[in-house]
């Protein structure tokens, strides 16, 4: 693994970002690069500030100061659909899947493929969206055994591994995470984890937001902590401990 | 699923009237069952839409009134003379023109204004009732003209024993007495339903449209972060209903020769009948047309197998509001399995 990610352009630049709501400084003057291919835990107490960072990269809310930069560029999102439209791709801890519908249609909600049909009408064009829907589980190294079955009777992890999919699909450059393993068993965790893995491989950066130290372990290359509002701590995954984390984030020294 | 249940319970149905019921297992008995179950099989069609998007329309049987009445005036109204067709055609327009507006109101109502569906629609079913009234006196609007009736209840093919097969007309020249022995089959209002059930079937199963009706209907919040636009797509979804239940009102005034602002009043809850005992869920997501023309099958079946056997036919109701009932249950039921 590429340890020295400063000759790399960082895919996402946070600089001296703030965001105020009334008297309450959410965010105060954090400054993060994210680097191609790496994973950053993001850990804090509640209220420490992590939602409202990852809401002003995801196009939920405005930063009230400082600067982001999506590879070269700076960039100001408006709304959500805006950073989707720019390959920021933000898997909720709910999914947002329908839950009715099976996993091909999912992935392509929204950009649904059509075909002419007998020069009358435009069908949904189902044999391709199935075949790209194989392509990209293959991708990610997901089993899904029948694509057809509405996501209603697929475990957590195969549903977490469909929202990842939806995402890489349409060339994600940067992907989200928010809470990802909250309402998952061990093994499915375990699942997660690796897709996480694999979206590293197609070097595609992520950001997870987790309260699972173990979690952030198992996937995260380096740490930011974030305490009231500042950053306090930005460690590589290896150099640092479960404890020292928990002092970051309580404050204690 | 649902619409599984629904196939054996028909077939019951059909056994048991068949050896029970004295004339119910007849080509003829058969083909008034399906040539009545027509105007509420299109009224259901329509239906399905709206509760695959999670919502329920109260006001098709009434805009299907107030669209029968509206037709029935154009058609009345046009100068004698002009071909059977443009008459149809000009009455059909202007009713589906009104059946649109009526949508369009219900729909934006409620995807735009978020009244919910049950109110809102309820008061298009006081407008449309009112209007409807309004515009006939509150009597039904006869329709004479010559040929009308015979494209409400004529038949593609007719057989008499002596004259042997015609195609569309019936054979020239028969007494009254030889009348009797004519046997139609296919009738035209059949036809007209199964040209609609395929073309439901294909916006729902096929289309954008029918992808993302079920989309919204299954997670409304998921369908909005894909980048749909939910309040178009559900205001559309209520103009598809009001559509069917104009085509509904034209069947209608094509059968009976006239135009009744109450014409459907009697196919409201049916319809709604129809959808669910098809398999939809009323919680929205799930459903097929060829559901709800089963349902409409059934409930048709029934209607006229409890008059086949001389019981009161009022049974019917009781029958439906059940059926409705116990569909709703088990429903519920299968969701607190998915939950639990």
């Amino acid at each position: 693994m590429d340890n020295t990610p400063s000759q790399a352009t960082p895919i996402l630049r946070l600089e001296h970002v703030f965001k105020r709501f009334g008297g309450l400084t959410a965010v105060n003057d954090v400054s993060v690069d994210i680097y191609p291919g790496e994973v950053i835990g993001l850990v804090g107490d509640n209220g420490a500030g992590k939602s409202t960072l990852i809401k002003m990269i995801s196009g939920v809310y405005r930063p009230d100061g400082g600067r982001i930069y999506l590879g070269e560029e700076e960039i100001t999102l408006s709304s959500p659909m805006e950073a989707r439209n720019l390959g920021i791709e933000t898997i909720y801890q709910d999914l947002a899947l329908c839950e009715n519908l099976d996993a091909t249609v999912n992935i392509f909600l929204g950009k649904e493929p059509l075909r002419r049909m007998l020069g009358i009408f435009n069908q949904v064009d189902r044999p391709h969206m199935l075949e790209e829907s194989h392509k990209v589980l293959d991708r990610l190294d997901i089993k899904i055994p029948d694509l057809s079955k509405p996501i209603r009777q697929m475990s957590g992890g195969q549903r977490q591994a469909v929202a990842i999919a939806r995402a890489l699909y349409w060339n994600a450059r940067l992907v989200i995470m928010d809470e990802p393993t909250a309402a998952l068993g061990v093994p499915e965790q375990r699942k997660v984890h690796e897709l996480v893995h694999t979206l590293k491989d197609n070097n595609v950066p992520v950001i997870i937001i987790s309260h699972n130290l173990q979690d952030v372990f198992a996937t995260a290359d380096r740490i930011v902590v974030m305490r009231r509002g500042s950053k306090v701590g930005d460690l590589l995954a290896q150099d640092t401990s479960g404890d020292e984390l928990v002092s970051l984030m309580v404050g204690v020294d | 699923m649902g619409a599984m249940w629904a196939w054996l319970f028909l077939f019951a149905l059909i056994v048991v009237f068949s050896i029970i019921g004295k004339g119910f297992l007849s080509l003829t008995n058969f083909q008034n069952i399906l040539a009545n179950m027509s105007i509420l099989a299109i009224l259901a069609f329509g239906q399905t839409f709206v509760i695959i998007a999670a919502g329920i329309d109260l006001s098709t049987g009434w805009v299907m009134g107030m669209v029968s009445v509206v037709s029935a005036i154009v058609m009345t109204s046009l100068p004698e003379g002009l071909p059977l067709w443009l008459v149809v055609l000009s009455g059909s327009l202007v009713g589906i023109l009104v059946a649109i507006m009526a949508g369009m109101v219900n729909g934006l109502l409620i995807a735009r204004l978020n009244v919910p569906p049950f109110i809102a629609t309820m008061g298009m079913f006081g407008i449309a009732r009112g209007v409807g009234f309004l515009l006939s006196n509150g009597m039904p609007i006869p329709i004479s003209i010559s040929g009308l009736g015979r494209l409400g209840n004529g038949y593609l093919f007719y057989h008499h024993p002596e004259f042997g097969w015609s195609f569309l007309n019936q054979p020239a020249g028969l007494e009254r007495a030889q009348m009797r022995q004519l046997l139609g089959v296919i009738p035209f209002v059949l036809i007209v339903m199964i040209v609609l059930l395929l073309i439901a079937h294909i916006m729902l199963s096929r289309t954008k449209f029918g992808l993302r009706t079920y989309a919204v209907g299954g997670n409304k919040e998921a369908t909005l972060r894909a980048g749909i636009p939910v309040v178009s797509q559900l205001t559309r979804v209520y103009v598809v209903s009001a559509v069917f239940a104009g085509f509904a009102g034209i069947v209608y005034n094509l059968r009976f020769t006239n135009g009744a602002a109450n014409a459907g009043e009697a196919l409201q809850l049916d319809s709604i009948a129809a959808v669910v005992i098809g398999g939809a869920s009323l919680f929205g997501g799930a459903g097929t047309v060829g559901g709800a023309m089963i349902g409409a099958l059934i409930i048709s079946v029934l209607e006229n197998g409890l008059v086949i056997m001389a019981i009161n036919p009022f049974w019917k109701y009781i029958a439906v509001g059940t059926v409705i009932i116990i569909a709703v249950l088990i429903d519920q039921a299968r969701e607190r399995m998915v939950i639990g």
